[in-house]
């Protein structure tokens, strides 16, 4: 990923703080942030909801061919988790140790570094998840 | 509205174009599409082509106009059309409602992609904006990691195993191996495809479609006027087209695509069939776990028996359905804006008894299945002889 800087910078709030949304309507949480309810659309009230920051792993793989960015970076974890309110996670999985990676396993969100552009290049942060 | 059949078709070798142009691949497989269905340009009164990913993998857009030029076809309307991996599909179908609404005759549907232009690493961030890009590609999502995603729960649900999702790529290479335009003539063993690698667990590079130049062209003619041109039209007697949610995160259930559920049942109905009439089918095998995903979806075979059912045989040529005769996109290739109209041109070969080696014998009804990403788009395209 080049030139991401202005998505970086927008979507700081929610990926350092898994910011996403809830409709008041309906009562379904959202991660990522939606702008309408797909179930209520035009009747539907969104507002910023906190996710809660563990859940289960639902399904993982790990990651031998990466894309431009995180080549120095495999293998690599990539998991769904499925947050304590239902809703699901793409994430990558950090400081576990193989064996602790299992389907159902709890995870808890942690901060870190996600990717950098080159040497001089701006650095995102986000969440990634680790086996507690 | 009118019925719609295809009265030529014309494909390109798919594989490695290093000598080849972008513009000379769209070139050769319309002018074969033309020359089969006996029309002269003239007739021709619109062009559609489905093209994902020509910005990012050889820096050109404006794709509609470029192949317009390339035929000698200005002033004629062209129009490019992008659904990811979907976007032959969803070119089709746009070239048959223009057609079955009245507003054209005749029309010509393209679909291209040239692929080795660029690194594999770069071809792959390319073809990860099929994805969502700020929330999966972002975290080091890859499109191989999102259908291994897949293929873990559908092991944990259904017992699926390694070697039966195996048996779906070992499958599409001894078709290819028939097929004179695959980009793969070499057969493989289940145990080539386990000791080959892993890509993204439990996937390995032998359950991957691989990277392919290529383009293909059908030529489309209001059914009435079919005859006039061509001794053998196809008609194609349904065509429908789903959405899903772009993240793989955001679906109901990771066994299943809802898009294709959807679709299947709309092209079934308007099709007046079931899944049991379908001789064969060319069905979206990016990964082999796609294959299996779409073989239960489609309804040839119960949710959870896809990987036994092929690695029993039941999907080889002229077993209970012949899945992907041409070798499927693990063993024709997938050049991805060519593939959804590469499988249309794969039915009218069936149905018109040219398929060579690969014939399925009484092929009477055909069906195309289109995949774009990891399931937010799906076209299904049901076929028969006019």
């Amino acid at each position: 990923m080049k030139n991401a800087t202005p998505l970086i910078w927008r979507n700081s709030a929610d990926r350092y703080n898994l910011l996403g949304s809830h409709c008041a309507t309906c009562g379904t949480d959202y991660f990522p942030e939606r702008v309408v309810c797909p179930k209520c659309r035009r009747k539907g009230k969104i507002e910023p909801k906190q996710m809660p920051p563990e859940g289960k792993i639902y399904s993982f793989t790990q990651v031998h061919a990466a894309p431009t960015g995180f080549e120095h970076e495999t293998p690599y974890y990539i998991a769904i988790i499925e947050l304590a309110n239902g809703v699901k996670v793409l994430t990558q999985l950090v400081d576990s140790p193989d064996e602790k990676i299992k389907i159902g396993a709890t995870a808890r969100m942690c901060f870190r570094r996600v990717f950098e552009e080159g040497d001089e290049g701006i650095i995102a942060y986000g969440f990634k998840f680790k086996v507690v | 509205m009118r019925s719609v059949s295809i009265i030529g078709v014309g494909l390109t070798k798919f594989g490695e174009h290093w000598e080849t142009s972008f513009r000379e691949l769209i070139a050769e497989a319309a002018g074969k599409a033309i020359a089969d269905a006996k029309v002269e340009g003239k007739d021709v009164q619109a062009i559609f082509g489905g093209c994902m990913a020509s910005g990012r993998l050889i820096g050109q857009e404006h794709i509609g106009a470029l192949i317009a030029d390339q035929l000698g076809m200005t002033p004629v309307p062209s129009t490019r059309l992008e659904a990811a991996c979907a976007s032959g599909g969803v070119a089709l179908r746009a070239g048959i409602m223009a057609v079955a609404s009245g507003t054209y005759d005749v029309v010509a549907v393209g679909g291209v992609e040239k692929m080795t232009e660029v690194s594999t690493e770069e071809a792959a961030t390319a073809l990860g904006g099929a994805g969502d890009q700020e929330w999966e590609l972002f975290n080091g999502a890859t499109f191989p990691a999102l259908y291994a995603l897949m293929a873990r729960r559908h092991m944990l649900e259904y017992g699926t195993t390694e070697e039966q999702l195996a048996a779906c790529a070992v499958k599409n290479h001894a078709n290819a191996a028939n097929n004179e335009y695959a980009q793969f003539h070499r057969e493989i063993t289940v145990e080539d495809v386990m000791d080959s690698g892993y890509i993204a667990t439990p996937l390995k590079l032998l359950d991957c479609s691989p990277l392919t130049d290529g383009a293909a062209t059908v030529i489309l003619c209001s059914s009435d006027k079919a005859k006039k041109f061509c001794e053998a039209p196809v008609e194609i007697i349904s065509s429908v087209q789903a959405s899903d949610s772009l993240a793989l995160s955001q679906r109901s259930t990771l066994t299943a695509m809802r898009a294709t559920q959807e679709a299947a049942k709309l092209a079934y109905a308007q099709a007046k069939i079931t899944p049991k009439d379908v001789d064969f089918a060319e069905v979206h095998d990016c990964f082999t776990i796609a294959e299996v995903l779409a073989i239960e979806d489609l309804g040839f075979f119960p949710k959870g028996k896809g990987g036994k059912a092929a690695q029993d045989g039941e999907t080889a040529l002229n077993a209970k359905v012949s899945i992907n005769t041409s070798g499927g996109l693990k063993g024709k290739g997938h050049p991805v804006g060519a593939t959804g109209v590469a499988q249309a041109v794969e039915a009218t070969l069936q149905l018109q008894q040219r398929a060579g080696k690969r014939q399925v014998s009484n092929a009477e009804l055909g069906l195309t299945h289109n995949v774009g990403g990891s399931g937010a788009t799906c076209t299904i395209h049901v076929y028969k002889r006019l």
